[in-house]
């Protein structure tokens, strides 16, 4: 499927279209992000109850420890 | 009559807005290097810089205001980024300490001149998180930024109105995404502290309505950027924004002993209560046990068991060449007692 992620189009391919698998595709499950679907910000207990669906707008915020 | 601030005075519409202000820097690493920069040249009228470290030859390649003469003095940052930043702009008034930022070292500072602004200069969630604490407590603002690799992210957090940085992430992050372990480009401090400078600018010159509300991310490798609007994680119970906040970072109880530095393979031993080393003293004992020293006045450094050691006047040491901090407290001890 089509997506937008960070404002990027991307193309993928998903075993579940979940949330948490997109994280997972990013190897950013269980790091401290943010993720935003489609202007909301969906709460990290939702992440793997969260359908991705073509065309969603997706924003992924990794909080980072460096400076 | 010069008017450096000319260009400035000409975006802003308004005359010197900052020089009165004053502006707490917590880290003088690569973020707080840049954002010092930033500051002085827009005239702030008082800068304090607090940081831990000294210069190092790794950190040249993205830590502006150092030099190689520096690193090869082994000067404190603090002490080498006021030297720089005065040769850059004497109007402002620019105080350097050289300490492990925690609770009393920076409750002390807040005490005795408190800031219009604090900013996040860190490397470590740790300190973050007492910054935080420190902001809803004397309702002081901070700007929260990190950079890793090619990424960088930045938020403005306002005490009273914006979640702070407790409400974002209710735990402690990992420190396993640090520069430790995936490096970093300079162009990624520079983005980060572009974005936390422009911030400050704002808060410094009263433009509320203009400062941003969201949490900005980036990656310059893959040219992606996000924002995201943040309001509605701001948490009631918060431990450290709430109503009930006990601010716990603020607690002393709280604080490591020992702490891996980012970057480095080595890991910083701090004594449990404050002690003043008199360093000369200490070189000569160390000599006179057959061990070459070297002090600069500000800290001494020797090889000690195969490691190179550095150990500064309040006491604290920072141990080269490892990350096992039982192996650098047993080394510490072995030293200090
Ligand atoms: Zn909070």
């Amino acid at each position: 499927m089509n997506i937008v992620i960070n404002g990027k189009h991307e193309q993928v391919a998903l075993s579940e279209p979940t949330l948490i698998n997109l994280l997972a595709e990013y190897s950013l499950q269980g790091k401290s992000v943010i993720v935003e679907a489609n202007g909301q910000i969906v709460p990290k207990d939702e992440l793997a109850s969260t359908n991705v669906k073509d065309g969603d707008r997706i924003e992924i915020v990794q909080f980072v420890g460096g400076g | 009559m010069h008017n450096r601030y000319s260009r400035q005075e000409l975006f802003l519409k308004e005359k010197q807005p900052f020089a009165n202000k004053h502006v707490l820097l917590v880290g003088a690493g690569a973020l707080g290097s840049a954002l010092a920069e930033m500051l002085v040249r827009a005239g702030i009228g008082r800068l304090t810089i607090i940081d831990r470290d000294y210069v190092d030859w790794t950190n040249l390649q993205r830590q502006q205001l150092y030099k190689e003469q520096d690193a090869q003095e082994r000067l404190p940052k603090a002490e080498a980024a006021k030297k720089r930043l005065e040769e850059i702009n004497s109007d402002v008034f620019i105080s350097a300490v050289t300490a492990d930022g925690g609770p009393e070292e920076l409750s002390a500072l807040m005490n005795a001149h408190l800031p219009d602004l604090l900013l996040d200069g860190t490397d470590n969630f740790e300190t973050r998180f007492l910054i935080n604490d420190l902001s809803q407590k004397y309702n002081v603002p901070w700007i929260y930024g990190a950079c890793v690799g090619s990424q960088g992210i930045s938020c403005v957090i306002v005490p009273g109105e914006t979640p702070c940085l407790a409400c974002l992430l209710d735990v402690l992050p990992a420190e396993g995404m640090t520069c430790d372990t995936a490096g970093i480009i300079a162009p990624a401090v520079q983005m980060t502290t572009a974005i936390q400078g422009a911030e400050a600018l704002k808060i410094l010159a009263g433009r509320w309505e203009e400062v941003s509300r969201e949490l900005v991310s980036f990656d310059l490798w893959k040219n992606t950027y996000s924002s995201i609007k943040i309001a509605s994680l701001k948490k009631a119970s918060c431990p450290s924004c709430g109503k009930e906040a006990s601010h716990p970072y603020l607690s002393e109880a709280n604080r490591t002993r020992t702490a891996v530095l980012c970057g480095r393979d080595t890991v910083q031993v701090r004594p449990s209560e404050e002690r003043a080393f008199n360093l000369s003293q200490l070189a000569l004992t160390m000599e006179q046990h057959g061990t070459k020293v070297k002090t600069n006045g500000f800290l001494l450094s020797a090889i000690v068991s195969g490691k190179r050691i550095v150990l500064f006047q309040d006491g604290r040491m920072l141990i080269h060449g490892t990350k096992n901090t039982a192996d650098a407290k047993k080394l510490y001890q072995q030293l200090l007692g």
